[in-house]
């Protein structure tokens, strides 16, 4: 069937009018049998070239081939949801219903998404009857320094026997944004998309632009954001490693943890001069080069920091009572995580092998390999661990790497944007999961349709369906384990 | 038990003895600009079509900028030809008032005044707030909450963040206000009992920083509820934010 679908590898621009234009039968068909054969969506959106139909756009990645593909339809009045056989596509079909104003037929779940039009939270939520139920809404403001969202359970004593989970508080727009705005302001925009993946988004849209404008990037400078992006990842990870033992009151690891992080985050500001990677990343390479000495001052900083970090995560695995409460915690199934399509360590604790840095290799990961192991149990314990193992292997690779970062220019000037109507893609693994942005060009070669879709985007559903059977005490470990993204969902 | 106790020993204290010392800062940091006006070329508006956020304004002095808008990006120091615009290291950047918060040549804006004295006394030893992101990307909230690590201890000061509105004297904003977020944010901002305080950390809840002007936000807190402390940065260094925090209570000349 790969005749029905455009068939690229990672990062691609094509031109649009090679997208084979399927009838919404055959477009959903292709979908269907897609996803039967191993592919899974990376995104799927709606979008309306000036002057043209509107149209739905899927991306499709086939993790064991190293290929992405697409294809679109046309989309007047409604579609037939697909969301029953592939429950993957559930939350973009949702997307596309509210951004468009249209309805996906036979679908089991039609509810907003992120409330742009006002009313946030306002909705049907589903609810269990019975003597003994109750309901605990909590949220949008919570406990915690952290972002806003509702939860909504439904509980028979201290079990859950649902979460339904309602987001868009932290809607900013900016995917509507991005095409008018001005360059410097959408990079900007990009960096601030989830705050804690700069380095993962940024690269992502550098990806994309290089792409349509032809810019090729030195070998340079795609290290020096290959140690960013990694950086990055082992910032986050420790910190959650940290909010796990936090969870479940062991202190040791989450007192030595949260310092750790900051450990790492100073090395990206070491890079840049900020500790979040900002002003670092631009299309055509980097803003800042990395001398020897700069180079090895970071990696002793490094190895001490990994050294701390595996010191205190010890603990963790030598703990009785840490693995208690972590083993068999918010239990998600190969099966489960796949027909959900989730991405990341969330996914990969589970036993699926998705990992865009060596299956879609990206930037320099084609030339120094990264393979991030999988997991088999899919509870809490192995998302912490997951967690532990790629911060062990990122390290590594960052030792390695920054005596090894090759000689030449580190900003190319970006080339002219291409004229002519063009679909790009771009997937980066960012520390949650694929980080997946697509462009749209119009007749002019500028940008007309920027989608973004953040590892969040598909992972917040198996949060959902991990409480399921769960006590609601375990809510916060189990959400720290995913640790998810608002802003990045919200947009 | 003895193994954490090993651990803990191996790891050491490590707890900054900032504010007692200044802060270990990267050598790219960019703190408070730094305006040479005289170095402008007649006529040279580089800077201010350099900065993504409309930071920047020239006048007849040379330029001017708003810290509250300024993301701290390279975007204005890089396309400057004659060096006219830098950033120094200088993390002290938070203001009582949104106009201290504006640069402009030859001059150095006042470093954030404490409390009034019966407020002071109310909060100089014991200031708990509670933290609403109402839009915010994360980055903000991340180096707020790095200040309760054993690394910044800002408890040692009686500054906590708690849980409920009911608990605190007071709000940490983070984000452009989402007009999503914006009835969240006032019944927060009605169920903290008076006096309360609030605090605008970050470009975001300042001015809608890298947001601004976008129709889904409200370009941060003006307007919507009134603010004593504002924290510039995207995101602040955590040194700025408990610098400002502790300037508020007069805990630093």
């Amino acid at each position: 069937m790969s005749g029905a679908k455009l068939i690229f590898t990672n990062p691609a621009s094509v031109p649009l009018a090679e997208l084979p234009l399927l009838t919404p039968d055959s477009f959903s068909q292709e979908l269907y049998i897609s996803m039967a054969e191993g592919w899974r969506v990376c995104s799927y959106f709606g979008h309306r070239q000036p002057g043209g139909p509107l149209r739905r756009y899927a991306v499709l990645a086939q993790d064991s081939q190293q290929q992405l593909a697409a294809c679109c339809c046309e989309l007047e009045g409604s579609f037939t949801s697909l969301a029953v056989l592939c429950p993957q596509v559930s939350l973009f079909e949702r997307e596309i219903c509210e951004q468009y104003g249209i309805t996906a037929e036979g679908h089991p779940w039609l509810k907003p998404v992120r409330f742009p039009q006002g009313g946030v939270g306002l909705m049907d939520f589903y609810q269990v009857e019975g003597d003994q139920v109750h309901e605990v809404a909590v949220g949008p403001v919570h406990a915690g320094i952290i972002e806003p969202g509702h939860f909504r359970f439904q509980c028979h004593g201290e079990e859950v026997f649902h979460l339904e989970i309602s987001l868009g508080y932290q809607h900013r727009g900016v995917e509507q944004a991005l095409p008018a705005a001005a360059p410097g302001r959408a990079l900007a925009m990009l960096e601030a998309v989830a705050g804690d993946s700069t380095i993962g988004h940024l690269w992502a849209h550098c990806l994309l632009r290089e792409a349509v404008d032809g810019t090729v990037v030195s070998e340079r400078a795609s290290l020096l954001r290959g140690i960013a992006l990694e950086l990055e990842r082992l910032a986050n990870h420790a910190g959650d490693l940290g909010a796990l033992a936090g969870d479940v009151g062991y202190l040791p690891t989450a007192s030595f943890c949260g310092r750790i992080r900051g450990d790492f985050l100073n090395l990206t500001a070491e890079l840049c001069g900020s500790r979040f990677g900002r002003g670092l990343l631009l299309p055509g390479g980097v803003r800042f080069d990395l001398d020897h000495a700069q180079a090895a001052g970071i990696q002793k900083r490094l190895l001490a920091a990994y050294r701390d970090l595996k010191g205190a995560t010890d603990l963790l695995w030598q703990s009785a009572s840490v693995i208690n409460r972590f083993e068999g915690t918010g239990q998600l199934s190969l099966e489960t995580a796949a027909a959900l399509g989730l991405v990341g360590p969330a996914a990969r604790a589970c036993g699926v092998a998705v990992d865009a840095r060596n299956r879609h290799p990206f930037g320099c990961y084609g030339l120094h390999a990264l393979h991030a192991p999988t997991g088999q149990q899919g509870d809490v314990l192995a998302r912490a661990r997951q967690r532990s193992q790629e911060c062990e292997q990122s390290a590594a690779w960052l030792a390695d790497m920054l005596e090894q970062v090759p000689s030449g220019t580190v900003r190319e000037t970006p080339a002219l944007p291409q004229a002519g109507e063009r679909l790009a893609v771009a997937l980066v693994e960012g520390w949650r999961g694929e980080i997946c942005h697509v462009a749209i060009t119009d007749l002019q070669g500028a940008i007309s349709r920027y989608k973004i879709t953040d590892p969040s985007f598909h992972n917040w559903q198996g949060l959902a369906v991990a409480l399921r059977g769960e006590q609601i005490s375990d809510f916060p470990l189990c959400n720290k384990s995913f640790n998810l993204s608002y802003c990045g969902f919200d947009l | 038990m003895l193994l954490s106790l090993l651990e803990r020993i191996r790891q050491g204290y490590r707890t900054m003895p900032f504010p007692r010392t200044p802060p270990p800062l990267a050598e790219r940091f960019r703190g408070r600009p730094v305006l040479e006006p005289g170095r402008c070329a007649d006529g040279c508006r580089a800077c201010l079509e350099a900065c993504p956020v409309g930071a920047i304004s020239v006048t007849a002095d040379g330029p001017v900028i708003d810290q509250g808008l300024c993301l701290f990006c390279p975007s204005c120091s890089e396309a400057c030809p004659q060096g006219a615009v830098a950033f120094s290291r200088d993390y002290r950047l938070a203001g009582r008032a949104r106009t201290d918060l504006v640069l402009e040549p030859a001059q150095t804006p006042p470093r954030a005044e404490p409390l009034e004295k019966d407020l002071r006394r109310l909060f100089g030893r014991s200031l708990k707030l509670r933290q609403v992101s109402a839009g915010g990307c994360n980055a903000c909230e991340a180096d707020t909450n790095v200040l309760n690590t054993l690394a910044w201890d800002l408890g040692r000061f009686g500054i906590q963040f708690v849980a409920s509105p009911r608990h605190a004297d007071g709000l940490l904003v983070t984000g452009p206000v989402s007009d999503n977020m914006r009835e969240a944010l006032l019944a927060t901002w009605e169920a903290v009992p008076a006096p309360k305080l609030v605090i605008a950390c970050g470009a975001c809840a300042i001015g809608g920083g890298p947001f601004r002007d976008l129709p889904a936000v409200h370009n941060g807190l003006e307007g919507i509820i009134p603010v004593d402390l504002f924290i510039p940065g995207c995101p602040p260094h955590p040194a700025t934010i408990m610098d400002g925090l502790l300037r508020l209570l007069g805990r630093i000349d």
